[in-house]
């Protein structure tokens, strides 16, 4: 165990954790819906999304920038603000639908169940505050507050879980590096042992290195708590050494999900495709290979699929009906004319 | 016959507080050379701190260097001035990575084109200043009538840095400083803008410096390389060797972290040492993270030869023919 | 998060008009919304006013004396035989114009200087700079109270107190806008336009200036709120022009004839409530622009 909390060497294949994710789901999407309601029109920007997570699994949300990803966090956590609303669906996690909740056990359920690391979290530590304090905060304002020492010594193997010195309780955030303030969010993730940690983009600011560094982070504190990890982000390399399911969305909805090895060797639904052979590799030195047209604004989206204007395989039922998600194969779901069963 | 770009042992120092007692040194004793006749692109690649920043605003002309010359075209930057000021200014352009910042809230984004045709005189009228700008927007991918006449926010990221690129198309410099400029944009939308500042260079004979911390994007477009740590060279050559087979410890590290979309290829073989906060020590600057730290790397290990494009600044190639810093770029280009 | 979607609006879609825009922005912005509407009021009534009443009739022996509202004399009349009505409205147009000039001359001096400063920094900073921390905490009043009070009475006029609240009025906005110019210099599209070709002064006026618009209205407004203010004391205090029928100078008259012991209560109320309105507005406009130039306070619907 202690092994674990030292130790930065390459985690062991994903086949072996899989098992401990048997147990039964942790968390439950079905059929949620945002609407965004601006000054221009509405825009959808989460369409009948749903998926399942299992306890210990790890999940990447992949999609480019538009695609409702960030939304889909937020309104899980139920922080969706005006002019954006939540207009239908469940979040079952811990055996509650989380939208069912009034606005006080929602916000203790916020850190305890369900954990959210926002984008730029890092930069987002309070300047004034000393490191320690802000986690004690967190703690309680979230749950029930017990004596000052309980709460501290959480605090205290938080920050030994991923692996900072316990000295960092006493420091500000500008005297750590980035990589080290991440951290800091992580262990303000997990102070209350949630089974469903959601980090957006939690390494987009950071090197190369220092992203290994924090991603293997979250890989052992999943490991630690047994939580379920969903992981945000547009770096598909970043999917491809951490998760164990991949969900691409587009404009506002889930197109596919396969498990990673799925997705990356044989990718069904043809934007993940041209995704997958847009990404550079170490083989084909000077081959690039982008998908031509834009995304789409969530203002005006095309009719029936919204992809099928830069679709190289749409056919006709493509421009005047929307497909719906289907399961293709065991535990794989594409939302594609493409492979919808023969009515 | 005169060189496009020489950096003569430059160095940058930022000095803090009373009687200057606390410094940073950004850059140490970096010299390179692009030739006029050979556009190439050559990659600069190191994470934050690096000193590549620093570097890309050097080459442009914002900041002075401690010590050392900043030569372009066999003239001084820092001593140019009126119209070969102007000149140096036309002929020297960048593409920076925030899509949105580059852009004046306050106007459109033609304003990002209309004024370097207007202020180098590019366009003898309106109609040719328009002519050119919806050239350069075709060029990137963009239909001029759907992004002219609109504001920055209202157009996405993946627009707002095409267009920015097709600033640079647009002025044909003749070195193009390109810091990060897909960092900040969709995967699907990097591939284009690569293409389009690779075709810069081939047809046109832009030369590119390629700034950038990602060495995936660095392999697949850069000709040769300079891995940056703290302002030191650590490793150099022709971006194949360097990234396929890594000599220098620290680079090594850099492309063992490269999460691969691919799942046989995972990352983290080498063992992570933290990176200690302030540590302005003497010798190498990776020492402290080093692995394979010597009782010698306390001194500043100088560039050895390793092939025939290819040197690192590591002891552990202490047998190896010595390069000058000045000759750095005989060997990249050789 | 809206900032991404309405980033990608589709060219055939229709955008709101400008002036639904604006009226929009103004429901939104509450404070902005009630100052400009009760601004829009008080010009009415001194348009009104204008048209209404013999502007000559604001002054004394103008009209009977003491006499409470009533249909001809709709705000009644003074000690002095002033028909309150004209009065107000000819002091209303004055105080406006003390607020405007004294106001613009401030800004004015703080664009400048602010500009200078920030922009070439060395020694004119150094000295705008210094300059400006040394004035700031100077009691303004008690120098304002004392300039006025050691001038001639007959060289106290509608301009010179516009000068006399100016003269300690202009370190302000100069440090607002010295702070904001440094901000801007540092923005990646000032050195876009570096690269471009683009000269300094070219930059300070046409790259920069326009971006800092908001902050030079919201210090406008300031600056006239606090002329506006000033004037009214010095007149409360029986230190302005006293032949002119300024708010406060009405209220000093009215309290010298101990006007409320007299039953004459309508004199001084009504400059009261306008001085209330005018200084209410000024303040909910400024904190309604304040909200504008800075985006990160902007509430959203």
């Amino acid at each position: 165990m202690l092994s674990m909390l030292t130790d930065h060497q390459a985690s062991p294949p994903t086949t072996i954790r899989l098992k401990s994710g048997d147990a039964a789901p942790v968390l439950q999407v079905r059929n949620l819906e945002v609407t965004y309601y601006t000054d221009a029109g509405r825009a959808k920007a989460l369409d009948d999304v749903s998926f399942t997570l299992r306890s210990g699994e790890k999940l990447g949300i992949v999609g480019e920038s538009g695609s409702g990803k960030s939304t889909m966090a937020l309104a899980m956590m139920r922080m969706i603000k005006p002019p954006g609303r939540i207009e239908g669906g469940q979040v079952i996690a811990g055996g509650v639908d989380l939208m069912s909740l009034d606005s006080e056990s929602m916000r203790k359920a916020r850190l305890s169940t369900i954990a959210y690391i926002p984008q730029g979290a890092m930069n987002s530590l309070n300047p004034v505050m000393r490191v320690g304090a802000q986690l004690v905060d967190a703690i309680k304002s979230h749950a029930q507050t017990d004596s000052k020492s309980v709460i501290e010594g959480r605090c205290m193997s938080a920050l030994k879980s991923v692996d900072l010195d316990p000295s960092v309780f006493r420091m500000y955030a500008h005297e750590l590096s980035g990589g080290m303030k991440q951290r800091v969010c992580i262990a303000i993730g997990i102070l209350l042992s949630p089974q469903v940690i959601i980090a957006d983009e939690p390494t987009s600011a950071l090197d190369v290195v220092t992203q290994r560094q924090v991603m293997e982070t979250i890989d052992s504190i999943q490991r630690q708590i047994n939580a379920a990890v969903i992981l945000i982000g547009h770096d598909m390399g970043l999917m491809a050494q951490f998760v164990d399911k991949v969900a691409v969305m587009y404009a506002g909805r889930i197109v596919e999900i396969s498990s990673a090895r799925e997705m990356f060797n044989d990718p069904k639904h043809p934007y993940s495709r041209a995704l997958i052979s847009s990404l550079p590799n170490l083989d084909n030195k000077g081959v690039f290979q982008s998908i031509p047209g834009l995304a789409p604004s969530l203002l005006r989206l095309p009719s029936g699929c919204a992809f099928h204007p830069r679709c190289a395989r749409a056919i006709e039922i493509c421009s005047t009906r929307r497909p719906n998600p289907e399961a293709i194969s065991s535990g794989r779901i594409a939302t594609c004319h493409l492979f919808a069963r023969q009515l | 016959m005169v060189n496009l770009l020489e950096l003569r042992n430059i160095s940058k120092v930022y000095s803090r507080g009373l009687f200057n007692a606390q410094s940073k040194t950004a850059l140490h004793d970096i010299s390179l050379t692009l030739n006029e006749n050979d556009p190439t692109i050559l990659a600069i690649a190191g994470e934050s701190g690096s000193g590549k920043t620093t570097l890309a605003m050097l080459l442009l002309g914002f900041v002075q260097p401690t010590t050392g010359q900043i030569v372009y075209r066999g003239r001084d930057i820092s001593r140019l001035k009126g119209t070969e000021r102007t000149i140096f200014r036309r002929e020297v352009q960048a593409v920076f990575q925030d899509p949105f910042a580059v852009f004046n809230p306050f106007y459109t984004v033609d304003h990002l084109l209309t004024v370097p045709i207007q202020r180098f005189k590019l366009a003898k009228s309106k109609a040719e200043a328009r002519g050119k700008m919806d050239e350069a927007l075709t060029a990137v991918g963009l239909r001029p009538e759907d992004v002219l006449g609109r504001f920055p926010h209202q157009l996405s990221g993946g627009q707002r840095q095409r267009i920015n690129v097709a600033r640079a198309l647009l002025l044909k410099p003749r070195l193009l400083i390109a810091d990060e400029p897909v960092s900040m944009v969709d995967a699907s939308l990097r591939a284009n803008i690569l293409e389009t500042l690779r075709n810069l260079q081939r047809d046109h004979g832009v030369s590119i410096i390629y700034i950038t911390h990602d060495l995936t994007t660095a392999y697949h477009i850069a000709k040769s390389i300079i891995v940056l740590y703290r302002g030191s060279v650590m490793e150099a050559g022709d971006v194949d060797t360097v990234i396929k087979n890594p000599q220098h410890p620290y680079t090594g590290l850099l492309v063992d972290s490269i999460p691969w979309p691919d799942l046989d290829r995972r990352w983290g073989e080498r063992p992570i040492k933290a990176r200690e906060t302030d540590a302005s020590l003497e010798g190498c600057a990776f020492r402290s993270r080093c692995p394979e730290a010597m009782e010698i790397c306390k001194t500043q290990p100088p560039l050895f030869r390793i092939g025939l494009r290819h040197a690192s600044a590591c002891y552990l190639h202490a047998e190896q023919p010595r390069v000058a810093p000045e000759c750095l770029s005989e060997l990249l280009s050789a | 998060m809206s900032v991404a979607l309405i980033a990608s609006v589709a060219p055939e879609l229709r955008q709101p008009g400008g002036l639904e825009l604006v009226l929009r922005y103004l429901r939104r912005n509450k404070s902005l919304g009630i100052g400009v509407a009760i601004l829009l009021i008080l010009i009415a009534f001194t348009a009104i006013g204008f048209l209404a009443v013999d502007p000559k009739h604001a002054y004394p022996l103008s009209a009977p004396t003491k006499r409470p509202p009533s249909w001809t004399y709709p705000l009644g009349t003074d000690f002095f035989g002033r028909d309150l009505f004209a009065a107000m409205a000819v002091g209303m147009w004055q105080t406006a114009a003390i607020g405007v000039i004294a106001g613009g001359l401030g800004t004015f001096i703080g664009v400048v200087l602010g500009f200078v400063s920030a922009y070439f920094g060395g020694w004119f900073e150094f000295n705008i700079r210094g300059i400006c921390q040394i004035l700031t905490p100077i009691p303004v009043l008690l120098i304002q109270v004392v300039v006025a009070g050691s001038l001639d009475k007959r060289d106290v006029t509608i301009f010179t107190m516009a000068l006399i609240v100016v003269m300690l009025a202009w370190m302000g906005p100069t440090l607002v806008i010295r702070a904001q110019v440094l901000t801007m210099k540092e923005r990646q599209f000032v050195s876009v336009a570096k690269l471009s070709g683009v000269g300094d002064l070219e930059m300070i006026f046409k790259e920069i200036l326009p971006n800092l618009l908001p902050f030079i209205a919201a210090a406008f407004v300031a600056q006239v709120f606090a002329a506006v203010f000033a004037s009214f004391y010095l007149a409360v205090l029986g230190l302005g022009p006293l032949r002119e029928p300024l708010l406060g100078n009405i209220i000093w008259s009215a309290q010298s004839q101990g006007a409320f012991f007299n039953g004459w209560w309508w004199w001084p109320i009504e400059p009261a409530v306008a001085m209330i309105l005018i200084l209410g507005s000024l303040a909910l406009i400024n904190m309604g622009l304040d909200e504008l130039a800075n985006p990160r306070m902007r509430r959203s619907e």
